[in-house]
């Protein structure tokens, strides 16, 4: 599978490995990290959750996509899901190709198209002790008020 | 007919489940949001949901048929 979720540290080396090509003049990786803060708010931790199957139906339509629209050799997508601390990478993208031009359009095709479609939720949990689902909590509905 | 319905990410909080096993009447996804989003209060309009049947993203307007697993898909937040 060319997208995977992994619930163990993803393990970059090997995923390079598997892009390897003779054909290859070089390869384009995106690593995703978690970071200390967002929209305002300190960030202490993650929890990624995932619909599996249906993200990694949806993730390898994307790789298909992008192997379809450029003209690289391989691509892969790792994303985490679970409780992840600050610093830990949450997705791994890697594209080899021929040129180098095609592998960074690929690959920032693949994390965009991925962040946007793909089936997996975020929760960040804050220093204040609040957390919030991503995306969900401040696009709810808000209660009806008349003006 | 009886549906499986599965929970995940603020949709498994609000429900208090990760799924359930449902006995409804509800013929189409939107019942069926309508009706679990009355049970459970549901924060998110159903405009900003998607919906898959059967590990596939559906319309909302799609036939239910006995069996069918159905997982309500808030928007999401990879990467």
């Amino acid at each position: 599978m060319r997208f995977r979720l992994s619930q163990t540290a993803i393990d970059t080396g090997a995923a390079r490995g598997e892009l390897l090509d003779l054909g290859a003049g070089g390869y384009v990786a995106f690593e995703g990290w978690v970071r200390d803060h967002n929209e305002g708010q300190e960030v202490s931790r993650l929890e990624y959750e995932a619909f599996p199957e249906l993200a990694v139906k949806e993730g390898e339509r994307i790789i298909a996509e992008a192997l379809r629209r450029f003209p690289v050799r391989h691509a892969l997508c790792i994303h985490r899901v679970g409780t992840l601390s600050l610093r830990d990478m949450a997705v791994w993208v890697g594209v080899s190709s021929t040129h180098r031009g095609e592998a960074f359009d690929a690959c920032r095709f693949i994390i965009d198209e991925v962040k946007q479609r793909v089936p997996i939720w975020k929760k960040e949990h804050y220093r204040n002790g609040d957390s919030g689902w991503v995306n969900c909590e401040r696009c709810a509905a808000a209660p009806g008020h008349a003006h | 007919m009886q549906l499986n319905i599965h929970y995940y990410a603020l949709m498994r909080e609000q429900a208090g489940r990760s799924e359930e096993t449902l006995e409804t009447s509800a013929a189409t996804p939107s019942a069926l949001y309508d009706e679990l989003s009355a049970r459970y209060g549901f924060t998110l309009a159903r405009e900003q949901l998607k919906v898959a049947v059967n590990s596939e993203f559906s319309d909302w307007s799609r036939r239910l048929a006995g069996g069918d697993a159905v997982v309500f898909i808030p928007p999401v937040a990879g990467g």
